[in-house]
């Protein structure tokens, strides 16, 4: 298929896959959220999630190959660009270039060993099995105790330092995949580009501190059990 | 005033090369950057030296053939400004001025300051005019064309061809320079009837060159000596998106 081999092709499947992580993100997010709302926020949350039943496994296996598609593509990409340019100017001046755009592959690899670390914290539960909610005892409605896993894995620096380490990277991540998927696209008319590319990094600035201050908040004890 | 120069030296495409000293003794602001080159040939060649090679014709910013990397800079990197049209009041006196040649995989060095293009040519071929006999030249006001649309197709049409895009670009891209021959004749009546195989072809084969593939730097705009925006790779973009599944 021409889409899965030309070179335009290949960017727009970066694009939409791109924006299908950005879709997801949000939606996680806003769950994420629901922390603040103490264990009959979260729990409940994690509760209905559960209840989707086999619908959570259909949703796991498109978010798989969403992911699958945006990581062989990026670094497939990634390493052609490296080979058309062998040898490097013995000087070479960025003039509106960003370093976010120049590190797409390393924030990206970055952010692929902070999603294995993430799986095997919460959803998995074997990075601190003493607290993870499987191990917890059930909260008083009855349900998996999932705010005490968050609050106590947060509580340790080390977990929390991963967390936000992650962040900044999708932080990075966002600040150019945000303007650079509505170029992909072709809704670039020229002089609204610039504003689009503010836009991008104001959203990307967005999600870092609602993400970061969930990790943030909890290590500082505002969040407590 | 006096500059130092460290200019790149390459004897052939197989040679490794690389950068030497010369001084540049006695330069008028006045001068353009290119005749400051010939001046230090002249210098060269009387000390019976090889003159530094490079590529230049009109010197007057139309024929896009100078091509040099100055200080990191596709062309200097003045505003829309090609290396014959910079001048050298734009440096001080003491300066030092590293110059380069275009750096691509798909450009391989023929000596010193000089690359082969040709592959920007062969993207031409695959698609960067109608093949359709379009007759003689037609009466004006024959075939009616909006103004807006006809100085979108001019903005695209001011791409000389210069492969500054491509030096600029980390990734080595030529998708700057394809887009506007793109985009300028999807807008136009002769140009429409093969839009999608254009697009197609002259992507493919951009690729097919050794040309990397872009990913939104941008900085190919920048590096442009005639401005050309890269709304027109949008316009790219949104002409392939019209092939799929086709
Ligand atoms: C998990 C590992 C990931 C890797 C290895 C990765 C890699 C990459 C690479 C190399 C690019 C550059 C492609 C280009 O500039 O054309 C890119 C673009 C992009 N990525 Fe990722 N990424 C990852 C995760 C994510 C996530 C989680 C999101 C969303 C939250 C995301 C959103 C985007 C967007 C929006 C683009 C821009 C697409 C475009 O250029 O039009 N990526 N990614
Ligand atoms: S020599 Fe013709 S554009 Fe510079």
């Amino acid at each position: 298929m021409h889409l899965t081999q030309s070179t335009v092709g290949r960017k727009i499947l970066m694009a939409v896959t791109g924006l299908l992580l950005v879709g997801f993100i949000s939606m996680h997010l806003l769950g994420n959220l629901s922390v603040f709302a103490g264990p009959d926020g979260i729990n409940a949350y994690a509760e209905h999630l559960h209840d989707l039943g086999p619908l959570v496994w259909v949703f796991r296996l498109i978010m798989l190959v969403i992911f699958a598609v945006h990581i062989t593509f990026g670094i497939k990409l990634s390493m052609e660009n490296r080979a058309a340019t062998p040898v490097n100017y013995s000087i070479k001046k960025r003039m509106k270039t960003t370093f976010s755009s120049e590190s797409m592959l390393y924030t990206g690899l970055i952010l692929l060993a902070f999603l294995i670390y993430h799986l095997l914290h919460f959803t998995v539960q074997i990075t601190n099995p003493e607290i993870s909610a499987a191990n917890l005892p059930f909260d008083a409605a009855m349900r998996p105790d999932v705010f005490s896993m968050v609050v106590l894995s947060f509580q340790k620096v080390f977990v929390s330092l991963v967390y936000i380490v992650g962040m900044i990277a999708l932080f990075l991540h966002l600040t150019h995949g945000l303007s650079s998927f509505v170029q992909t696209f072709g809704w670039n008319n020229g002089p609204s580009h610039e504003k689009v590319t503010l836009g991008g990094k104001l959203v990307a600035v967005g999600f870092l501190l609602a993400y970061v201050a969930i990790p943030v908040l909890i290590l500082a004890r505002f969040v407590k059990l | 005033m006096d500059l130092t120069l460290h200019v790149w030296r390459q004897n052939g495409p197989k040679d490794k090369g690389q950068l030497e000293t010369y001084p540049a003794k006695g330069i008028s602001p006045d001068m353009s950057f290119l005749e400051m080159l010939d001046e230090v040939n002249e210098e060269l060649i009387k000390t019976g030296k090889q003159p530094i090679v490079f590529d230049h014709d009109c010197r007057e910013g139309i024929c896009g053939m100078c091509s040099q990397v100055i200080n990191g800079r596709a062309h200097g990197g003045q505003e829309r400004t090609t290396v014959c049209q910079l001048h050298m009041r734009s440096f001080k006196d003491g300066d030092e001025v590293f110059i380069e040649p275009w750096r691509a995989r798909a450009f391989p060095i023929v000596k010193d300051l000089i690359v082969d293009r040709s592959a920007l040519e062969n993207i031409m071929q695959a698609g960067g005019y109608p093949s359709c006999h379009t007759g003689g030249v037609p009466d004006g006001n024959a075939h009616p064309i909006g103004k807006p649309v006809a100085d979108y197709a001019m903005d695209a049409a001011e791409c000389i061809g210069c492969g500054a895009c491509v030096a600029g670009c980390p990734n080595s891209s030529a998708m700057l320079f394809t887009s506007a021959k793109v985009a300028q004749l999807a807008v136009l009546p002769q140009g429409k009837i093969e839009a999608k195989a254009r697009v197609k072809n002259m992507t493919d084969t951009l690729q097919a060159e050794g040309f990397g593939n872009c990913t939104n730097h941008l900085e190919c705009e920048a590096s442009c000596p005639k401005g050309i925006s890269v709304k027109f790779i949008a316009k790219l973009n949104r002409e392939y998106m019209k092939t799929i599944g086709c």
